[in-house]
């Protein structure tokens, strides 16, 4: 028996995909010229589908730092948090974080994925609920997957829907509610005043995850949580350093007396290696300078409502109706189009994700941008002539 | 075995997402004989959630691969409140 052989039907649907010169799943980027834009292939290529909204990849602090620490602690720690893996950095880097978020603790964890994994494995216990939107990020649902809890699924964004799940729990259990400041494939803002409202009506102690949020909502970039005025309702942060911040790592951040204790029971804390000192000096130069960026946060939201207006006003069918952040996707009728849209685009010289199931909710196909703050104007009208022209090569009907 | 009662009320939850006309019975599965993905299997169990106001968690589906079995399980939740 292959035990391989249980992915056949995988193989055969990648293969049907009518691809002709490129996959976006083996693009390979050989140069980067800068924020926002690679040579790809051997072309000039406009980056509109990556995560460093706030262009903070080349901040020249971060990278000063970076190479100060490799110099001076070398190229790894060789070891877990909890044994020969924490330096001066690490705690200096959660202190910043903690100062950043205006609460008492921090744990960075090596990655934004293992931080899901290890703080929902961890508080939710045998007895508990975990209870979750519908549309979480894999690392949400694998988290619960690892741990013990009793697991709840509500309607994305419905907090209606969400109430009416939490009536039906028992009133004394520990219950964990997860939510996400934004979704990275629509790239929808949560209604987090009215879930976590719920969330507290009903006795759930709350997490919020603000990997796609930190950055650019909220006056200091802390996330939606700010930006709506809602922080006093969170009892846990998750955030990534993978995204606004440009770099690699995980991070919780809570005010809960208890939470060192974490540090012993979170298994994706503890059983990895530590993030290299050259990571966590950029990571802690990174937040900041996104602290008191305040000029760049604006630029990024004029970018962002730029494209959606400038795509919609095409005729393309957008996902939101207006930009609630800087990822903006586009529908696409089927996979026949989005494949040959998506490919057609990459040899205009612009580098959008295309999202398929069962990363999209309801079997939708997708094409993503997400915007940076380092993008021009005038990049971002390119952007947009460049879908438009897309669109007529590929016979996609915007009118 | 579960009541015809439960069986019926689940068919008629199943029925708009049954595009291959596969017959409901207790037996069918939810994979192979209507095709339905993992997601869509997370949607309609909310939709059963709501119908028998119960609580069917995630933790329960991989055990989950037939009508019948989620028509048991509900009855034994529906049961137990």
């Amino acid at each position: 028996m292959d035990l391989l052989d249980k992915f056949d039907s995988i193989v055969d649907l990648r293969a049907s995909l009518p691809f002709e010169k490129a996959d976006p799943f083996k693009v390979v980027i050989d140069e980067v010229i800068s924020e926002t834009e690679a040579v790809i292939s051997g072309r000039h290529t406009i980056l509109a589908g990556t995560n460093n909204y706030m262009g903070m990849t080349f901040n020249e602090e971060a990278l000063e730092a970076a190479k100060t620490a490799l110099d001076d602690f070398g190229t790894g720690t060789t070891g877990s948090r909890v044994l020969n893996g924490t330096y001066g950095g690490h705690k200096a880097l959660e202190a910043t974080i903690a100062d950043f978020y205006g609460m008492e603790h921090c744990m960075v964890f090596s990655t934004g994925y293992q931080a899901n994994l290890g703080m929902i494995s961890a508080l939710g216990g045998k007895d508990d609920y975990v209870i979750i939107d519908a549309d979480s990020h894999a690392s949400i649902y694998d988290g619960c997957s690892m741990g013990n809890a009793t697991i709840v699924r509500f309607k994305h964004n419905d907090a209606e829907n969400l109430e009416r799940r939490l009536k039906r729990l028992p009133e004394d259990a520990g219950k964990l509610l997860v939510v996400e400041g934004i979704y990275s494939m629509l790239g929808d803002a949560a209604p987090l005043k009215e879930l976590l409202e719920v969330g507290k009506k009903y006795g759930c102690m709350t997490l919020v995850d603000e990997a796609h949020s930190m950055g650019f909502s909220g006056e200091n970039g802390r996330g939606v949580a700010e930006e709506l005025g809602v922080e006093h309702m969170v009892d846990f942060y998750v955030g990534t350093f993978s995204k606004s911040v440009g770099t690699v790592g995980g991070f919780a951040v809570s005010s809960h007396p208890k939470f060192d204790v974490l540090r012993f029971v979170s298994r994706p804390y503890i059983f990895t290696a530590s993030l290299p000192p050259s990571v966590v000096a950029s990571a802690t130069k990174s937040i900041e300078a996104i602290r008191r960026s305040g000029n760049r946060r604006a630029h990024l939201w004029e970018n962002a409502r730029q494209l959606h207006t400038g795509l919609k006003k095409a005729g393309f069918n957008m996902c939101t109706d207006e930009a609630e952040s800087p990822i903006i996707a586009v529908h696409l009728p089927d996979v026949m189009i989005g494949t040959r849209f998506w490919e057609t685009l990459l040899f205009e010289g612009v580098y959008a994700n295309m999202a398929a199931p069962p990363a999209t909710p309801a079997g939708m196909f997708l094409l993503r941008i997400s915007v940076c703050a380092q993008h021009t104007s005038e990049q971002i009208s390119e952007i947009i002539a460049r879908f438009k022209r897309t669109a007529e090569i590929v016979g996609l009907n915007i009118d | 075995m579960a009541q015809a009662k439960t069986l019926e009320t689940i068919y008629g939850l199943i029925a708009p997402l049954n595009k291959k006309d596969a017959e409901l019975a207790p037996q069918t599965t939810f994979a192979v004989d209507l095709e339905l993905d993992s997601l869509t299997v997370m949607d309609l169990v909310a939709e059963i959630e709501d119908e028998f106001d119960i609580v069917l968690p995630l933790n329960m589906l991989p055990d989950l691969e037939t009508v019948g079995q989620v028509a048991d399980a509900v009855e034994k939740i529906v049961g137990e409140n």
